[in-house]
């Protein structure tokens, strides 16, 4: 699928300013968690989440099944209230008497498309389009379509879509009334490798939009590609920043070397690099920890040309986002455990 | 935020047109008045003018075209709320500011419009049929005393009663063939009171219809108040009360 460049969509192609706020504070996020809990009895769903969102941010919130992903999105979505702590979303702080005012301003697009499948593409946008009270209704639903490139496809019943397409017209009706927060919980849920790519497009097209964006999901390579920072939720928000970020966080950094042969002594090769704070061999070879990869690197090469040992690669760890989120799951697995 | 009669457009006209393209509601709009106009023409054309008991039969004709207003709208409804939900359906309405006011007024039109139309337009037809092919005595005992008071009065406020009874079963239930059943059981209550009006056990007068009529309005806005009471959008989405 090819997207429009961004200028030729709409004019939201600037990235959307902070919104007034209601209470005047933090008016340059477009989301402020503060110790937000939800119990439901006994069963806790999130408990004490604390994070902030800017304005044109895509924030990825990741989490196993159960972890409380789609309880937050509600919450925060004014579908349901929180049993303790407090939010501030798109500039108006969450309480019941504000929730008509803050699903005004925001967009939620739930797992399941819930399009009427009975009605057609551009029946089902109208519908939305009145219940906003938008105007120029045709124009509006004319460029959400031209922004997920459904336009040869609105006068079809919903009901004779794809799932990937019905996925597309629920993100053009989440796009209906230009969204402050544009709320996704796993839109990629379920769809074929190709579909999701088509969706990915989508929605790194409204990054580069402006549109602030809450992506809920457990694909994690969707979050690496996709999102400026991460927050991965176990019920408790246990870590927060950008995937860089939480790599460094969770894992020291760390040079793999491979070589043709094992070294007769390889703590006298690598004591005598300052940066190598420490290592183990692998079965392809050593991995070394160091302080920074960039420095070690070239003083390990001279080392082991000096021990006459054949290189076949010296290479940073990868550590992907998948590293840090089974890390820290496993960790919460152990803790219960015990 | 102020009431929006554009909101309750929006879903009103959503409601009607998946109506029209879904093949079990036409099929209860057009089957049930079909069923309930026949049977009662067939029995006044039919009826003996020397009958004792003409004022009866007549009463118990008019009678069967009461149930449209309470079975239509019953089955209706009580797909509305549930039925949403079982489609993934409700989830994103609820996400928008439409208020539950909005949301249950624009329901409530969307049962209630098309069954006064069928209600109304099945009982015009009764009175045509009657007036060209029944005996001028049937004709003018149809028009005596209250029957089409009593048609007219109550049709819409059945309705109502139906439709609250269909919603508020509906936005408790998690299933729509419960919900329906349920609806259907809970909508004829009301109708017991007419029918022993028709059927001339309570001996009716315009005073008597007026005074039903107006009890019968008061528990339409009743229902209408407790609906709007038992709406809760955490219920609805998750299924239960945090």
């Amino acid at each position: 699928m090819t997207l429009r460049p961004a200028s030729q969509v709409t004019s939201r192609a600037q990235p959307i300013s902070a919104a007034p706020t209601l209470d005047g504070s933090k008016g340059d996020c477009a989301l402020v968690v503060e110790h937000l809990t939800k119990r439901f009895g006994d069963r806790v769903a999130f408990d004490d989440v604390s994070f902030e969102v800017g304005y044109g941010e895509v924030f990825g919130f990741l989490g196993p099944n159960g972890a409380g992903k789609t309880t937050t999105v509600r919450t925060l979505g004014t579908l349901i209230m929180p049993s303790s702590g407090s939010a501030v979303v798109a500039g108006i702080p969450l309480s019941a008497n504000n929730g008509p005012a803050i699903r005004s301003r925001i967009s939620m697009m739930p797992e399941s498309p819930g399009l009427y499948l009975r009605l057609t593409v551009t029946e089902n946008l109208q519908c939305f389009a009145g219940l906003y009270e938008l105007d120029d209704v045709r124009g509006r639903i004319a460029r959400a379509l031209r922004a997920v490139n459904l336009e040869d496809r609105a006068r079809d019943l919903c009901g004779s879509l794809s799932k990937g397409l019905r996925q597309r017209v629920a993100l053009a009706r989440a796009l209906l009334n230009d969204p402050a927060v544009l709320f996704l919980d796993e839109p990629t849920s379920g769809l074929d490798p190709v579909a999701t790519r088509e969706v990915h497009e989508l929605i790194a097209s409204l990054r580069e939009r402006g549109v602030t964006v809450f992506l809920t999901t457990h694909r994690l390579e969707e979050a690496e590609r996709l999102c400026d920072r991460v927050a991965i939720l176990n019920t408790t928000l246990r870590m927060i920043g950008r995937p860089a970020e939480l790599r460094e966080q969770l894992f020291r950094r760390s040079l793999d070397v491979r070589l043709r042969a094992p070294l007769d002594d390889p703590e006298a090769v690598f004591g005598a690099v300052g940066e190598v704070e420490g290592w183990e061999q692998t079965p392809s070879g050593y991995t070394l920890s160091v302080s920074d990869p960039d420095l070690a690197a070239p003083a390990l090469a001279r080392a082991l040309v000096r021990a006459e040992a054949d290189v076949l690669s010296i290479a940073e760890s990868r550590h992907s986002l998948e590293d840090v989120y089974l890390e820290l799951i496993d960790e919460d697995v152990e803790t219960k455990a015990r | 935020m102020n009431f929006s009669w554009r909101r309750v457009g929006a879903i009103l006209r959503k409601e009607l047109r998946d109506y029209r393209r879904n093949r079990f509601v036409i099929g209860t709009m057009a089957a049930v008045p079909v069923l309930f106009i026949i049977l009662p023409t067939i029995q006044l054309i039919a009826a003996n003018t020397t009958d004792k008991a003409l004022t009866l039969r007549i009463g118990l004709s008019l009678l069967y075209m009461l149930v449209i207003p309470v079975t239509m709208p019953s089955v209706v409804c009580a797909y509305s709320v549930v039925g949403e939900r079982e489609q993934g359906t409700l989830e994103p309405v609820l996400s928008t500011p439409v208020s539950r006011e909005e949301f249950l007024i624009a329901k409530a039109l969307a049962a209630f419009v098309p069954t006064l139309v069928v209600a109304y337009a099945v009982f015009g037809i009764f009175l045509a049929v009657a007036a060209l092919f029944a005996h001028p005595v049937i004709v003018s005992a149809i028009y005596a005393g209250t029957h089409v008071l009593v048609q007219f009065l109550f049709t819409p406020l059945l309705a109502g009663w139906a439709i609250w009874v269909g919603i508020a079963v509906s936005t408790r239930s998690t299933d729509v063939r419960v919900a329906q059943q349920l609806s259907v059981l809970g909508s004829f209550p009301p109708l017991i009171i007419v029918a022993l009006m028709s059927l001339n056990v309570i001996s009716e007068s315009t005073a008597l219809a007026i005074g039903l009529g107006a009890a019968l309005l008061a528990f339409d806005l009743l229902a209408w108040r407790v609906v709007a009471a038992m709406f809760d959008r955490e219920r609805l989405v998750i299924g239960r009360r945090g």
